[in-house]
């Protein structure tokens, strides 16, 4: 007989009797789908975060630090050090002078829309060119703020996140109180959790002087960002650390990221060994229960290796089918979910919404199959090596 | 007792299975146990608050400094009885960010009346007071990086430049341990004096004050006069109780815990309903047998008991074994220890896992024996035809 034709033959036939083992089955599928729903959405955090702080494109834009400083909250660079930063190489010149953003990063406290507490929101101070070096930033609702004025935009994360951040609203920072005028979209980075003002104005109400935090610049290429490097570097003047926006962020989310994916892969070893214990009972207990059948089955001439493929490809489907229902049941529930929380690394709070990418999807269904098979086999070695006689005679 | 027997040779019919169910229990609560000390971890602090203190931060923002000279005015207030500042100093050791730890100048002996959880024996007390560049480090920090008394601790701040910009060197003069499971042994702290003297700028600011009521029914409003003695200042702060605000800290961290808890959660019933399953399967298997004993006369309280006992028997050593390991774990110290500073399994959660356990067996041998226990030797012995 036609040895694929057997295992095609057998397989079907074992897939069919599942209906008459509807617990064991369901309580496989239940526990590989539940990996798979957790697997999903502790790393869709993770991924929703590091998308929340990166920056499409953003390999033209460099930021400034003292060096020294782990982020832009540690770090100071007084009036004639941004002067001998805006001079360097390598930057936009347009029309209206050097395409330089000297910026303040503070924090205010906001409450949680969601629980009314406290939260620790980012305040940027930021300079004319601001705006413009980061290209893709757009107002969606109200104006942009006037320069000189108490007026404040919000991201759009921020606004969605802290109570009074609505346009029109006015909020008090210590003795001084601000007007919410727009909201806006973009600004590369955790730009969409953060409020925005002008930097002249900031700097009194947070008694900095004429001292910023940050320099963003706008290089005329990815190209030129060694020359503008090499240049502060080189300056006996300046002690600064120069990175691309887009390493910045990597390393500004790093801690978070990385212990969330930890986390995420820790609990989802632990439970897929939970679910591996389960799928393996139930194999066994299919295999068990269907002894004479096996063996009959021998007995008509049917192969060892048939009736080991039948085996695994039956504890595969069950894992493939409580893996796609998993994952589904993840991406309904957790795709989109709006949160914030704080980065520890920047000491202020980030909002994004949890994010589930067609590539997690896919390491989800590989995590089911594996667990899938590696339940099925030993069960099913144990099925073909059976001894024919006294399977026979089982009951 | 005398049927402990036939329990036992029960589990040892099929051993496999015995032993897959055993796994996944054991699985499931080692889980429950690491789920509990992440949680106790994000919102670390709040059990061990001293009722009888405040905290007391600038009002924009914790970021924002207070006059030192704060701390004068506010012990003069009615119903304070002591006041320490801290100052977010921000060390980096070893030009590694991954080595994150918390560094705080402040007063060596207000501080450590006012947190005497904080316990560091008197000769290395005396050795802090005396040292000018000492400082102390907690239990768990020391063994982190395994630091003793006598090493040199070199840190470098962004936020605190030292004068000439060399780097700040400290003398770890001691160690301290916390009173309580939960106390934050992860910090480091060191003297003001050294600090102020030292510091290229910012002279004559701290970061916050920790203070002592002396009525801690009325901290509330002890709070509320702090706050109005500095109101319509260019330094207006907040005030509340300690309690209050670690709770609001660890909100902070708000949907990441809460939806993490909630996931795990979710595994953890998961793989009882999967295990419980198992569980309740093997004693349907047997229905014909129960039927025997039935029929020589065990009655059915009895039929009850012996499979109940089984299935508890399963949860309590899979489940046991698993919150050991899951304990044991903890005592090996946080994994991460920037992000979970503190990392133990409190009892609360030992108990409320011991409930699960029993939950477990008795849930899912109830079903099943009861009915095993309804069952009619008649049908029973037929059933397997």
């Amino acid at each position: 007989m036609n040895w694929l034709l057997q295992v095609i033959s057998i397989s079907i036939f074992s897939l069919r009797t599942i209906p008459q083992r509807t617990g064991a089955a369901l309580a496989t599928a239940v526990g590989i789908g539940g990996v798979v729903a957790v697997f999903v959405g502790v790393l869709s955090i993770a991924e929703g975060f590091r998308a929340a702080m990166t920056v499409p494109g953003g390999k033209d834009v460099a930021i400034v630090l003292r060096s020294g400083a782990d982020s832009e909250m540690t770090s100071g660079l007084t009036r004639d050090e941004t002067r001998l930063i805006a001079d360097s190489p390598g930057i936009v010149r347009g029309a209206e002078g050097a395409l330089v953003s000297s910026e303040l990063f503070v924090m205010i406290n906001l409450p949680k829309r969601s629980t009314g507490t406290d939260a620790n929101v980012p305040l940027r101070g930021v300079e004319k060119a601001g705006t413009e070096i980061r290209g893709d930033l757009k107002i969606v609702e109200g104006k942009m703020f006037e320069l000189g004025k108490n007026e404040i935009i919000a991201g759009a994360g921020a606004a969605r996140a802290f109570a009074g951040l609505d346009v029109g609203k006015k909020i008090r920072v210590g003795q001084n109180e601000w007007e919410v005028v727009g909201l806006f979209t973009g600004g590369g980075g955790s730009a969409e959790s953060e409020v925005w003002t002008d930097a002249a104005v900031l700097q009194p109400a947070y008694n900095r002087g004429d001292t910023f935090q940050s320099v963003y610049v706008k290089l005329t290429s990815p190209e030129a960002f060694q020359t503008f490097k090499d240049a502060l570097t080189t300056n006996p003047q300046l002690k600064v650390k120069t990175l691309l926006q887009s390493e910045f962020l990597a390393e500004q989310s790093s801690m978070l990221t990385g212990f969330i994916q930890n986390v995420g892969v820790f609990i989802t070893s632990l439970m897929a060994l939970g679910a591996l214990f389960g799928a393996l009972n139930t194999m066994y207990s299919a295999v068990s229960a269907r002894t004479r059948e096996i063996a009959t089955l021998r007995a008509l001439g049917f192969g060892a290796t048939p009736i080991v493929l039948s085996v695994l490809v039956e504890s595969l489907f069950l894992a493939i089918v409580g893996g796609a229902l998993g994952a589904a049941a993840a991406y309904f529930a957790f795709d989109g979910f709006k949160a914030s929380t704080i980065n520890f690394q920047t000491f202020s709070q980030v909002a994004f919404a949890f994010t589930v990418t067609p590539q997690l999807l896919v390491n989800a269904i590989i995590w089911a199959a594996i667990i899938g098979l590696v339940g099925g086999l030993f069960p099913a070695i144990r099925a073909a090596r059976m001894p024919i006689a006294t399977a026979l005679r089982e009951t | 007792m005398k049927f402990l027997g036939i329990i036992w040779g029960n589990l040892k019919r099929k051993k496999l299975r015995t032993s897959l169910t055993l796994l996944s229990v054991f699985v499931a609560f080692l889980l429950f146990g690491l789920l509990c000390t992440i949680k106790e971890s994000f919102t670390a602090g709040v059990a061990v608050a001293g009722a009888d203190r405040l905290i007391v931060r600038h009002k924009v923002s914790l970021i924002m400094t207070l006059p030192e000279s704060y701390r004068a005015r506010m012990e003069r207030i009615e119903g304070v009885s002591s006041a320490v500042h801290f100052t977010w100093f921000n060390g980096i050791y070893q030009n590694e960010p991954k080595n994150f730890f918390a560094t705080m100048p402040t007063d060596p002996e207000p501080f450590l009346e006012l947190y005497p959880e904080f316990l560091l024996p008197e000769e290395q007390k005396q050795a802090w007071l005396t040292t000018r560049t000492g400082c102390i480090v907690g239990r768990a920090l020391a063994d982190r990086f395994g630091w003793k008394v006598g090493d040199r601790l070199p840190l470098m701040s962004p936020l605190w430049p030292r004068e000439g910009d060399e780097a700040w060197e400290f003398d770890i003069v001691g160690i301290f341990d916390g009173a309580k499971k939960g106390t934050d042994t992860s910090g480091m702290y060191f003297r003001y004096d050294y600090f102020e003297e030292a510091r290229a700028n910012g002279k004559g600011e701290v970061g916050w004050y920790g203070v002592r009521v002396a009525d801690p029914d009325r901290a509330e409003d002890v709070a509320r006069m702090i706050d109005a003695e500095f109101a319509n200042s260019p330094f207006e702060t907040k005030a509340e109780p300690e309690g209050a605000f670690i709770q609001g800290f660890a909100q902070q961290i708000g949907d990441i815990g809460t939806m993490l808890i909630a996931i795990v959660s979710a595994v953890f019933f998961t793989i009882l309903l999967v295990a419980g399953n198992t569980m309740a399967q093997s004693v349907r298997e047997r229905t014909v047998e129960l039927g025997v004993l039935k029929a020589i006369g065990f009655t059915n309280e009895r039929v009850l008991a012996l499979v109940l006992v089984e299935s508890c028997i399963i949860a309590i050593i899979g489940g046991g074994a698993g919150l050991a390991t899951a304990w044991l774990i903890t005592l090996g110290g946080s994994p991460a220890p920037s992000m979970l500073a503190v990392f133990y399994l409190p009892t609360y959660y030992i108990l409320a896992g011991i409930a699960f356990i029993f939950g477990l067996g008795i849930v899912s041998g109830f079903l099943p024996a009861v009915q095993a226990m309804r069952l009619q030797i008649a049908v029973a012995l037929r059933r397997h035809a």
